[in-house]
């Protein structure tokens, strides 16, 4: 992963990396805002701007956070992102703030923002840092919105809260409910391993060495594999 | 002479059972039902059975094109899920639905997860449950043909007074197209118990706990209790859905647990449930305990001991 070239760490985050359908991060987000295109659409843009954003300003500081206390860092720089774009959001698209909700001021918490920081940021250059930025957020934009179609067509019948003319006795509402969300997921998860299939990296590639509990990991299934690498 | 030597793994001696033979076993055992659902329901309760077979078989045929697999229709157990899919919904389901539950069973349950012997979940329960919670579709049941609809409730709907035994015995009461003809479904029971296909133990066990419990819930009437195991789905499931080989414990003690775990969980559901049909999620959930069950009653093999290598 090191002296891979830029357009490699860009383009990685889209499919080959997925951060929601590969790395299987930020699973609550991706559940629960992809019932409506829109919603989904937004949540995406709002998690790539503090993912850049975090990414970029971790990397300038990661020589000066100790290491003890990086995970606190590194949520107080996100958390102030968060806020800005809660604001922005709350401010100029009240509706998709609405729709929202408590998801949007989660993207504090979301694994992939922490992950990223943890994973890349704190041990690469800024310009990769926002390049691998921009690369995760529009994997997350992109399966977000694969859901979305997925659900809220076939689901609700409506694309982006438009009805569509002559779909509605063929809906399954089931899709736009939480089990549903969970099947599409795994259809999803399920594709992109198919056409992926032997260009995905080894878990251990980042697993271990990301691994906030590596220390306290006992499976030795990582550091096995890990201590190999 | 042929002198050359052939090594396989064992079993060595084969009993000149095979899946197909088994799988078109259980489709005659199934015909009786079919039968008296087309009785029952009329015709267009034949069309829906036919078409879950048409599509799941034609999905399977499908799917095994598409990643360059064996095919795999040839045993015939993707008819058995389509013709089970079929008896388990109601005549007057949309024939687009059937469609939709048939590449369910199939794709989703059977085919994602490796095919015959691979699924975790019996296919044609686990398509019944879906499209019960996606279309609802058990919800508006269709009643037979000769039955006078005014009655309206089913029998887990209302009370299960409104029927006479009778009735229910011979399947004038509304539901799926083949759950309701206890007569075919005993029928195919005792077929495949003398073609030992399937043992009594899971049927057995399953409908008996739930003749015993709901003999205590409906306040000690025999009668009342007998309904309740004529009613609802729990014969076509007992017989056909939960002795299935891949989704059901291998050993006898393995399968009176199953047995039992699914009788209580039918009555847990039908007496304090939300849903109005118990068996399938009874069914589907003892199949996702059934190899922690298999792992507890496994058989002590003699002679061995100590350290495994």
């Amino acid at each position: 992963m090191k002296n891979n070239g830029n357009m490699t760490t860009l383009l990685k985050g889209i499919l080959v990396e997925n951060p929601v359908l590969v790395l299987i991060l930020g699973t609550c987000p991706t559940l629960a805002t992809t019932t409506n295109v829109a919603g989904a659409f937004g949540m995406g843009i709002a998690a790539l701007v503090v993912l850049v954003c975090s990414n970029i300003l971790i990397s300038l500081l990661r020589k000066i956070i100790p290491d003890n206390v990086r995970i606190p860092c590194y949520i107080v720089i996100i958390a102030g992102f968060v806020t800005m774009v809660q604001m922005i959001v709350q401010a100029f698209f009240p509706a998709l703030y609405e729709m929202l909700g408590v998801y949007l001021a989660l993207i504090t918490v979301n694994c992939i923002i922490l992950g990223r920081a943890e994973m890349f940021a704190s041990k690469n250059s800024v310009g990769k840092s926002a390049l691998d930025g921009i690369g995760m957020g529009l994997g997350f934009t992109l399966a977000l919105c694969a859901m979305a179609v997925i659900r809220e067509v076939f689901g609700n019948a409506s694309f982006a809260g438009m009805p569509i003319p002559f779909f509605e006795p063929f809906k399954i509402a089931f899709l736009v409910k939480a089990p549903g969300g969970m099947l599409v997921y795994g259809l999803l998860i399920a594709l992109v391993s198919a056409v992926t299939r032997g260009k995905a990296p080894a878990k251990t590639e980042f697993s271990c060495e990301g691994c906030p509990s590596a220390g306290n990991c006992h499976t030795g299934l990582c550091q096995a594999k890990g201590e190999e690498l | 002479m042929n002198t050359t030597l052939k090594l396989a793994v064992s079993p060595h001696i084969h009993s000149g059972r095979s899946t197909a033979g088994i799988m078109r076993d259980v489709l005659i055992a199934l015909l009786p039902a079919t039968a008296a659902g087309t009785i029952l329901f009329g015709w267009r309760a034949l069309l829906v059975v036919s078409l879950c077979t048409a599509c799941c078989v034609g999905f399977e045929l499908l799917f095994n094109l598409i990643t360059k697999q064996d095919l795999t229709v040839g045993d015939l157990s993707a008819a058995v899920t389509g013709v089970l899919l079929g008896l388990n919904l109601p005549a007057n389901v949309p024939l687009w639905q059937c469609v939709v539950g048939s590449l369910f069973a199939i794709i989703v349950v059977k085919c994602l997860f490796g095919g015959i012997g691979c699924n975790l979940v019996n296919p044609a329960i686990t398509a019944r449950v879906f499209m019960l919670v996606a279309f609802g579709s058990m919800a508006t049941q269709a009643f037979p043909t000769m039955v006078d609809a005014v009655s309206g409730a089913t029998p887990l709907g209302g009370s299960v007074t409104d029927f006479s035994l009778t009735d229910l015995f011979l399947g004038l009461r509304g539901g799926a197209i083949g759950e309701t003809c206890a007569l075919a479904l005993l029928i195919g029971f005792v077929y495949l118990l003398v073609r030992r296909v399937i043992t009594w133990h899971v049927p057995v066990t399953f409908v008996g706990t739930v003749y015993i419990l709901s003999f205590f819930f409906e306040g000690m009437d025999f009668d009342h209790a007998l309904a309740m195991i004529l009613s609802g789905g729990l014969l076509l499931g007992a017989i056909f859905m939960a002795t299935d080989y891949v989704t059901s414990p291998s050993t006898a003690a393995g399968k009176i647990i199953f047995g039992l775990g699914a009788g209580l969980i039918t009555v847990l559901i039908r007496y304090f449930g939300v849903y109005p049909e118990g068996v399938s999620f009874a069914i589907l959930l003892m199949n996702i305990l059934t190899p922690y069950i298999d792992a507890w009653t496994k058989h002590k093999v003699f002679g061995v001991g100590g350290k495994k290598a």
